[in-house]
């Protein structure tokens, strides 16, 4: 069913070599291509424009959803809507990702659309990864979306991976956390050659005791460029922490622009953000243990990007 | 065998060029522990980076089996089996302790072998594996970890920096024994900068560097009265004439 490049993406957004357990919907260049539901999760295509909905019954225990995106098509724009229903007391693991291979020499596209419902104390982990190749020189070009409401006593870790071959990305993710709820959200990004990749993040701590945390790591390098916007905003007794940590190599160039906002005097909200080379230091450590310079460097950033 | 030959470090300072080492000449031999102790400030350090290449010296050479290694750089040293456990050593975000020991060991590790060498250093492995060397661990908790990739390394010269600095009394208890069976063991060639009188007496031999120069060497029954008296390095000038 599945030709050997979109097995070999598969492999590299989804770990996935073959159909895995749980619900499952592969898209392939704009086409569903694969679908299997559970006896707790159903996923219905959309009527009104591209896109699923998938419907997570409460107090689903320890299931998975894989919903990957292939784009192998030179010149296909995919524009996409996915939203998640997530029960009450829910406890599911979804992995979304998106592989573009191109090979051709117009720019491919695909624009992920992700809104998530999160019901009374479930419990979500959503993982993204994105990856692209290709020999052509059509751009490969990934703009995905991430909207979030959380519930009461929600509790969600968003997991965003990109660490090659996308040219070109902007990522926008927004997450209103109610009353006791906490999403945790970790970024990591690697951009090399002349990539450009842009991240805007807004977080609202709108219920009691809401609580966030940001950790942003990123690698430049090259004449790549990277832009980060993350902004949290408590609006009652809240904690929040943004981290964004960048190492930049080359003649890459990286931005960070956190901004907290405090709307209420128990906010409590806190924002770091270092943009820096390798420091000196670590590489001559893992030289006394045996490294070259080059080997020092790649152990250095495989842990920082872990 | 390992020899510096004239070996002399010169850096910038306010009112022109500051010596920090002198003229040292010394050698060390094979599966020797020798303690390297003196003032703060007077070169240990320094002289510790010129063997492992840290550094390049301002003028001399540095031998080791035989073998001109001023050029080499850290890497080439390393390979020829020289380590180093830095007085202040440096962390990583996202590297984890069992990958610095793997990386150290220069192969994967069984979690019995990783969890021996954090146990030479008192710290209890199956807390410690898996944690990120960043600023998470405290001061005492990097310095141990960094002499258990020193073990773990196991190259056939070894150079600690001050590892007893800012040790509690458990470990540095256990730290001694560990240092104990290195003598005991005589298989490797063992040079610790300390200001400890627990790891001084285990010394073979002592080194006296103070101004940049061996001031004194010879054994601990020898050395260790004189330092005591104060006979060779204090800095009494300074109190006598009531300035700095
Ligand atoms: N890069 C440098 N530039 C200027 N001065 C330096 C530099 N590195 C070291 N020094 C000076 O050289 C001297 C020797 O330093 P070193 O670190 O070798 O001392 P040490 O004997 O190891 O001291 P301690 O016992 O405090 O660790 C000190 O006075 C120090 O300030
Ligand atoms: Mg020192």
């Amino acid at each position: 069913m599945l030709n050997e490049i979109q097995k070999r993406i598969l492999e590299q957004v989804a770990d996935m070599a073959k159909i895995p357990e749980g619900a499952v919907n592969i898209r392939s260049d704009g086409q569903k291509e694969y679908r299997h539901n559970t006896k707790n999760i159903q996923i219905t295509s959309k009527t009104d424009k591209e896109g699923i909905d998938i419907h997570i019954a409460p107090f689903t225990k320890d299931e998975e959803v894989h919903i990957p995106v292939i784009v192998t098509q030179s010149g296909f724009h995919d524009l996409v809507y996915n939203d998640f229903f997530i029960g009450e007391g829910a406890q599911v693991n979804i992995v979304a990702g998106c592989g573009i291979s191109n090979c051709g020499d117009c720019d491919s596209e695909h624009d992920g659309i992700h809104t998530f419902h999160v019901g009374k104390n479930a419990k979500v982990t959503y993982t993204e990864k994105h990856y692209g190749e290709g020999t052509g020189t059509g751009k490969r070009i990934l703009n995905p979306q991430t909207i979030l409401y959380l519930e009461e006593g929600a509790s969600v870790t968003l997991e965003t991976v990109q660490i090659k071959g996308v040219d070109d990305t902007k990522r926008y993710t927004k997450a209103e956390i109610g009353k006791d709820a906490e999403i945790t959200i970790q970024e990591k990004l690697l951009t090399h050659g002349d990539q450009h990749a842009v991240s805007e993040m807004d977080v609202f701590l709108n219920g009691e005791n809401a609580k966030t945390r940001v950790i942003s790591r990123s690698v430049a390098q090259d004449t790549s460029s990277q832009i980060f916007y993350p902004r949290v905003e408590g609006n009652c007794a809240c904690f929040g922490h943004v981290q964004c940590d960048a190492i930049i190599m080359g003649n890459a160039k990286v931005r960070a622009i956190p901004e907290i906002t405090c709307n209420h005097v128990d906010a409590s909200l806190i924002h770091e953000a270092a943009i820096g080379r390798i420091a000196g230091e670590q590489i001559t450590k893992l030289m006394t243990l045996g490294l070259t310079a080059e080997e020092a460097e790649e152990e250095i950033l495989k842990g920082f990007l872990r | 065998m390992l020899e510096l030959r004239n070996i002399s470090v010169t850096v910038p300072a306010e009112n022109g060029d500051a010596d920090i080492l002198k003229n040292i000449s010394l050698t060390l031999e094979d599966k020797k522990f020798v303690v390297v102790t003196g003032p703060n400030g007077g070169g240990k350090t320094t002289l510790a980076k010129v063997i492992m290449g840290l550094l390049t010296p301002s003028a001399g050479q540095i031998f080791y089996n035989g073998q001109d290694i001023t050029a080499l750089s850290i890497a080439q040293r390393a390979k020829l089996g020289i380590s180093y456990g830095f007085q202040q050593p440096p962390r990583f975000k996202g590297m984890k302790v069992s990958d610095l020991l793997r990386i150290a060991a220069g192969r994967f590790l069984t979690h019995e072998e990783a969890c021996s060498y954090l146990t030479k250093v008192g710290l209890c492995a199956r807390d410690y594996l898996d944690r990120d060397v960043d600023t998470s661990l405290s001061g005492g908790e990097v310095k141990r970890i960094e002499i258990a990739t020193v073990l773990a390394k196991n190259a056939d010269l070894m150079i600690y920096d001050e590892p007893e600095a800012g040790i509690d009394l458990w470990s540095f208890a256990r730290l001694t024994e560990t240092f104990q069976e290195l003598h005991d063991q005589q298989q490797k060639t063992i040079l610790i900068i300390s200001h400890q009188e627990r790891i001084i007496r285990l010394a073979d031999e002592i080194i006296l560097v103070a101004n940049g120069q061996v001031q004194e060497r010879g054994p601990v029954e020898k050395i260790y009265p004189m330092i005591l008296n104060d006979t060779v390095a204090g800095c009494n000038r300074l109190e006598v004439e009531g300035k700095c």
